[in-house]
């Protein structure tokens, strides 16, 4: 099959290797018909996330028909799919708690000892995001194996079409959990930091459970106007004294609660935390907790804080003493994906959640390099790259 | 006899935990197991399943080489003495006769080598009940750290950490029992093959 593959820092490439083949009894194969690039995926095309071997196929938001199923898998040939980039079991007490990304055997057990060593526990299982998180190979493919196929994947009625629910697998059910983690009531204001995939559906859904105001945060105008589109105020935070203005929007008193979608950003993510933790020498990322840091600062007391932002190691000059003296509390995690999928999908069938705004480019699974390359020089134009294995290629 | 791996004196926590390994092996071999050597392990894992089911899954020592990476074949002889066969480096393989020295059913299960046994060991894996959690499975194993060549072999057996080798073992058992299958991200079978091998 045709693949995109991760060869090293800005070099993915298309090639051919072996098809999947069913491994375990609950296991799928799954014809993939769409796939997104993702924000999280520039870490890796940038290089910095470790543990990453030549050859890797990337891509962890991905739909497609099934093909093939083993024994325990509970899908039919036929059906389409949305697979959830959280790779579950569905019977640990963790899954059991609906606690999906917490799940203690989706990850290879060899693969556990990092995650053990740098968190204690380790982490869970994803599609296509370096051997830290198990090595499974990602559906920027022609066909991919799903591991658990009876838990996991979630299946499409027929007519409804793919951009429609292909964010089901990551971002909008991210998004969700950060608004659900803010604990918003009824005439709330939320902020919402990064207009990115994450941000933008953060902030529809707080607007869905009940915010009054979202004001949202970024310095790309066209993301902003994305914002503005579903009824958040904005901040340019290049023209802009966030921190003052944040206080000033809200009359003195800050935003009951604040949401980081933009966490580590390509520039320190994972590599220098895992390292240095390997190295037991000091985390740099001094600056780069600017976002969180002042979400914290700007919350009201007594407020919520959010983190559906990714990290991965120490923090220094972390806001400690504000989270206590404001008595804040602080939610976050990898998206239990699996738990939002069933009424996320009902919400977009109702048109309550919009989701193909998202969408600014669609490319053949053969145009993923550029597409990459696209998306990392490009953020301002482009918000969302949907690949599609099946299209064919454009005329130069 | 203390019939927890708790210690019996200074604080609650579990044996394996000790800073001092002597203390700690003395304690285990107090009744818990048989000594067979200078080095200790123990790991507990909780595992969503039934005691009982846990139990005779391991009760059938053939069942193991699927969960216990280095272990190549164990040959059930009788209800208490089996064979096993361990991968040992460049290919090679060591051996022990085991004889189960304590069983209580849907509780525990020990077990020593038998004289002549390459690397000298003994284990005792336990068994309790954990509410809506499940159970909570704690192995606890004692061997012989040889000199020379077998000192090589055993650091192959048990890989770098053996504490580590122990933990991986019992995740593959948990992923065994509670999913039925155990989790590889291989995508086929041809790369399972290498993996496994
Ligand atoms: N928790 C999860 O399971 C999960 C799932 C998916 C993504 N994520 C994470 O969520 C985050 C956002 O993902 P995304 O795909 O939307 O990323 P993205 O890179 O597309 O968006 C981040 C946005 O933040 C903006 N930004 C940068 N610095 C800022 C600052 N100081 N203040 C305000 N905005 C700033 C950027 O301009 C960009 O638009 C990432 O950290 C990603 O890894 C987490
Ligand atoms: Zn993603
Ligand atoms: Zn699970």
């Amino acid at each position: 099959m045709r693949a995109l593959t991760w060869h090293g820092k800005h070099d993915v490439r298309v090639d051919t290797v072996d098809d999947p083949e069913i491994l375990n009894p609950r296991d799928a194969i799954i014809k993939i018909t769409s796939t997104a690039i993702c924000g999280s995926d520039l870490h890796l095309y940038d290089g910095f996330i470790p543990t990453m071997m030549a050859g890797d196929i990337l891509g962890h938001e991905f739909m497609g028909e099934v093909v093939e199923v083993g024994a325990g898998s509970t899908l039919k040939k036929g059906q389409r799919v949305v697979v959830p980039f959280t790779i579950s079991c569905g019977s640990c007490y963790h899954c059991g708690k609906h606690q999906y990304s917490a799940c203690e055997n989706g990850l290879p057990a060899d693969n556990q000892d990092i995650g053990q060593e740098m968190y204690g526990q380790p982490m869970a299982g994803l599609f296509g995001y370096s051997h830290l998180t198990g090595g499974y190979a990602g559906g920027q493919a022609e066909y991919v194996r799903v591991p658990f196929s009876d838990v996991g994947p979630i299946v499409i009625p027929d007519g409804v079409e793919d951009d429609k629910v292909l964010f089901l697998s990551d971002i909008l059910p991210t998004g969700w959990m950060a608004a659900e983690n803010a604990d918003i009531e009824p005439g709330d204001t939320v902020a919402v930091w990064g207009c990115g995939p994450v941000g933008l559906f953060a902030v529809q859904s707080a607007f869905l459970m009940g915010a009054e105001r979202v004001i949202a945060i970024d310095h790309f105008p066209r993301r902003l106007e994305l914002a503005r589109r579903f009824g958040a105020e904005t901040i340019n935070f290049e023209e802009t004294d966030t921190a003052a203005a944040l206080f000033e929007m809200t009359g003195g008193i800050g935003p009951d609660a604040v949401i980081d979608s933009v966490g580590l950003e390509a520039h320190g993510f994972f590599v220098d935390n895992v390292l240095d933790q390997i190295k037991k020498s000091t985390f740099l990322g001094t600056d780069r907790i600017h976002s969180i840091r002042q979400a914290i600062l700007a919350c009201r007391k007594g407020g919520r804080v959010s983190m559906p932002a990714v990290y991965g190691g120490f923090v220094d000059k972390f806001p400690l003493g504000a989270l206590m003296e404001k008595g804040l509390t602080l939610k976050t995690g990898q998206t239990h994906v699996q738990h939002y999928m069933p009424a996320l999908l009902n919400a977009i069938m109702e048109e309550k959640i919009d989701t193909t705004f998202l969408i600014s480019h669609t490319l053949p699974l053969e145009q993923a390099p550029q597409g990459y390359k696209m998306f990392h020089d490009n953020q301002n134009e482009v918000t969302k790259v949907v690949l599609k294995p099946g299209m064919a290629l454009a005329a130069e | 006899m203390a019939d927890t791996m708790n210690r019996a004196s200074h604080d609650d926590a579990p044996l394996s935990t000790a800073n001092n390994e002597r203390e700690a092996i003395d304690e285990a071999t107090d009744g818990l197991i048989v000594q067979r050597g200078d080095k200790l392990v123990a790991r507990a894992v909780t595992i969503n399943r039934p005691r009982d089911e846990l139990y005779a899954f391991w009760r059938d020592f053939s069942n193991l080489p699927s969960v216990l990476d280095n272990v190549v074949r164990i040959d059930v002889l009788d209800r208490e003495r089996s064979h096993w066969v361990v991968k040992s480096p460049g290919g090679g393989i060591v051996e022990w006769e085991s004889r189960i020295t304590e069983d209580r059913e849907g509780e525990l299960i020990a077990w020593a080598s038998e004289e002549g046994a390459d690397i000298p060991n003994s284990g005792r894996i336990e068994f309790r009940d954990a509410g809506s959690r499940g159970t909570v499975v704690v192995a606890t194993i004692n061997y012989d750290q040889p000199f020379g060549t077998l000192g090589r072999v055993i650091s192959r057996i048990f890989q770098r950490e053996p504490k580590m080798q122990a933990q991986r073992d019992l995740r593959r058992f948990k992923q065994l029992m509670e999913t039925g299958e155990v989790a590889t991200s291989s995508r086929t079978h041809k790369q399972l093959e290498e993996e496994r091998s």
